[in-house]
């Protein structure tokens, strides 16, 4: 009996020591949002990448900020956020290479078809969320440092609200993901954000619809960055810049525009659009 | 050069064990030496389980000490006991033995011969791959016995061996354990069944509450009963 | 646009999504029982038949920390197998071995405590028997472990619930990788924060389903060895 326990040990060694050697064979890791990953964009396009180079893409999605720190501690090859600011300090600090732009898509503000704040059919986000914190209606923020969640306080800002000190009991945060933050709103018939991508593959709609769209302040521009090998000497340089060199290329560009739900177009490739 | 080592006799000198306020043996002094079986008799509750168990060693007395060979702490190698449930391993009866032949440091080769050797004495020899646990009453209790005997033991404890035996198993076991006393191995036995005494006993040592009551060999404890208890339990009086 | 496919629809068609998921789930839940056997019933049979100083604050921390939180658990492993941490330069970050290692270490906990009683519990029948023969701790841990085989299985099956319940630890150091790291727990929470709650509970009655079926042959293979062995 002893042996056949030494056995069993072995092999146990063996699953654990064998298999991580294979998984480097032309694998990166990269580090992504929920919000990217809800939409679906990955399935799309990632087949589409291993075609052309027989790379395995496998993403890890997590909020903006966790997916910053994946990239400052080395966990992830390539990240691919939405958070300008953010992304050119992490390459300023010396975490990544140079960060290229990719594409956009926009922010709508979603709403109960009670519409307890009135805003229905404005086109001004400011004015919008003025009349929300003046009506004290329901409001749901991600409240997880994500992308979503920084352009949401951009956006208290712009309309003249200091969230911090005026949030009262009818602005909720969760500390969750865009299909969470979505559900809970749906849930408790609650204003929110959410990226137009993942409204528009989300099946749990209840009451919600589509209040504000279209101001400029609702654009959210996605950009791609190389792990700093520098820093992180095991980072797979030559495959994370083979996915970002096929990002911004024409064939990459092309995979992103032709991702379609209900026949609506979700993301629009703009990595070469100065100053994006 | 220093002599073998031996367990015999068993000295038991002044013992008591008492559990709590209960006092199950007091002022107990035996001695157990080689020859024929010794038997202990007595009514439920006397003492007898715990008599054996102390001169086994697995029990320490509360009072008084036990030797073995003149040593107060020596191992049960060359001492094996059958309990009066004995508890199978759950494996078949020749593992049983085998368990009992590695315990005892008996080389691997060596094993299985001996462990059919055992079943054999015992009367289990087609048995031996049944699983322990689903032998009779009376065919574990053989087991037992014969597990007891893989360490070739110098003394050999039995806790009513024939106790839920029908008459036929019981009259298997006796017969194993006269083939052993034969061998020079010293039976210690408890029993209530006065007529398995008499047909195994070299010396009666009678128990009543704790004590010793009378001590003889067995033709004289039987036709001249010394003792107003030992009259009494003879012709089964002594209940408790 | 044809609705997407419910969670039978899947079963039906043999989508290989699906049994990939199913399959991983099982390989990283099994593999994390069978760790956590190898290393929690002999130290449960230990604590239960050795005597030393502290043995009673042993049994009450071995019992606690059978309540360990699986999402605790998953971050300690994440910040030991990050690239930034201690054993970064082992590249288990994010994939199934990481898993693995997360749910065995919290699992161990559980088979271990379970052990402890039922061996403690048999050891009450067998001591006599075992200290006749003068056999020694390591001699008494094997022998009762093997003659606890079968009840040893329930808590094997415990430790089994746990992993393939818990969702915490997994996603942490797997990251939730479709096609790589993707379990049943992890998808179903995917899908809920997706919106997509009637796949979510599909997945749901199927991980239910898989359990029960892992619960019914675990119990008829102990029928069959009690059968055999007594």
């Amino acid at each position: 009996m002893t042996i056949r326990a030494i056995a069993a040990l072995v092999a146990y060694a063996l699953l654990l020591i064998a298999s991580p050697a294979q998984a480097q064979n032309k694998s990166i890791v990269v580090a992504s949002t929920t919000s990217t990953q809800d939409s679906g964009l990955f399935g799309h396009i990632l087949p589409l990448f291993k075609t052309a180079t027989g790379i395995d893409v496998r993403v890890v999605a997590q909020g903006t900020g966790q997916a910053l720190d994946t990239g400052r501690r080395g966990d992830a090859d390539v990240l691919f956020v939405h958070a300008k600011a953010q992304e050119e300090k992490f390459v300023a600090d010396g975490f990544g290479v140079k960060r290229f732009p990719v594409m956009y898509n926009d922010f709508v503000l979603m709403g109960p078809k009670s519409d307890p704040a009135g805003i229905k059919s404005t086109s001004d986000i400011a004015a919008a969320l003025q009349a929300i914190k003046t009506k004290a209606a329901p409001f749901i923020s991600r409240g997880d440092r994500s992308g979503t969640h920084i352009a949401e306080l951009d956006l208290w800002k712009a309309a003249g609200v200091d969230i911090a000190k005026d949030k009262g009991p009818w602005y909720k945060e969760i500390g969750q993901g865009m299909g969470a933050a979505l559900n809970t709103a749906s849930a408790s018939n609650a204003y929110v954000l959410a990226d137009r991508g993942t409204w528009i593959s989300f099946k749990n709609r209840g009451e919600l619809g589509i209040v504000v769209q279209g101001d400029k302040r609702l654009f959210n521009q996605y950009g791609v960055m190389l792990v700093d090998p520098a820093k992180h000497p095991h980072v797979k340089k030559e495959l994370g810049q083979a996915f970002i060199d096929w990002l911004v290329s024409a064939a990459g560009q092309r995979a992103i525009a032709d991702y379609k739900i209900e026949n609506q177009q979700l993301f629009f490739p703009n990595a070469n659009a100065p100053g994006a | 050069m220093r002599a073998p080592l031996t367990d015999l006799p068993i000295v038991l000198d002044e013992v008591a064990v008492i559990v709590g306020d209960l006092t199950i043996l007091d002022d107990i002094s035996l001695t157990l030496a080689a020859g024929f079986p010794t038997v202990l008799i007595g009514p439920n509750g006397s003492g007898k389980t715990t008599l054996l168990r102390l001169a086994m060693g697995l029990l320490q007395p509360s009072r008084g000490r036990v030797t073995w060979g003149g040593r107060a702490d020596a191992l049960p190698t060359r001492r094996a006991i059958v309990f009066q449930r004995p508890v199978m391993l759950r494996r078949s009866a020749a593992d049983n033995i085998r368990y009992a032949l590695k315990a005892a440091g008996v080389a691997r080769a060596a094993r299985t011969a001996r462990s059919t050797e055992l079943l054999a004495l015992v009367g289990l020899a087609e048995l031996g791959e049944r699983p322990a646990r689903k032998l009779s009453g009376g065919e574990q209790q053989r087991l037992a016995l014969a597990r007891a005997l893989a360490k070739e033991p110098q003394v050999l404890f039995l806790d009513e061996p024939t106790a839920s035996l029908d008459p036929a198993a019981s009259k298997a076991v006796e017969d194993v354990i006269r083939t052993v006393a034969a061998r020079g191995i010293k039976v210690v036995m408890a029993t209530h069944d006065l007529g398995c005494a008499k047909r195994l006993a070299g010396d009666i040592v009678l128990l009543h509450r704790g004590l010793i009551v009378e001590t003889a060999a067995a033709t004289t404890f039987f036709s001249q009963p010394a003792t107003r208890e030992a009259r009494a339990f003879i012709a089964g009086e002594l209940l408790v | 646009m044809p609705h997407d496919p419910s969670a039978l629809q899947l079963i039906l068609s043999g989508d290989p999504a699906l049994l990939a998921i199913v399959r991983l789930s099982l390989i990283v839940s099994l593999s994390a029982v069978a760790g956590a056997a190898l290393i929690g019933l002999p130290c449960g049979a230990v604590i239960a038949l050795a005597r030393f100083p502290g043995r009673e604050l042993a049994i009450v921390i071995l019992n606690a920390l059978m309540g360990l939180p699986p999402v605790v658990v998953g971050l300690a492993v994440y910040l030991l197998l990050s690239r930034s941490g201690p054993l970064g330069s082992w590249g288990l970050l994010f994939t199934p071995q990481a898993m693995v290692i997360a749910q065995t270490i919290l699992i161990t906990p559980i088979i271990a405590a379970l052990a402890r009683q039922t061996i403690e519990d048999l050891w009450l029948e067998y001591r006599d028997e075992l200290a006749a023969m003068d056999v020694g701790l390591a001699g008494r841990v094997a022998t009762l472990l093997w003659d606890a085989r079968f009840s040893l299985v329930t808590a094997l099956l415990a430790g089994f619930g746990r992993a393939a319940a818990e969702v915490g630890a997994v996603i942490i150091v797997g990251g939730n990788i479709d096609g790589f790291t993707r379990t049943m727990t992890t998808a179903i929470a995917l899908e809920t924060s997706k919106g997509d709650l009637p796949l979510a509970m599909g997945l749901g009655l199927i991980l239910i389903t898989i359990v029960v079926i892992v619960n019914a042959l675990a119990w008829g293979m102990r029928r069959a060895g009690e059968r055999l062995a007594g």
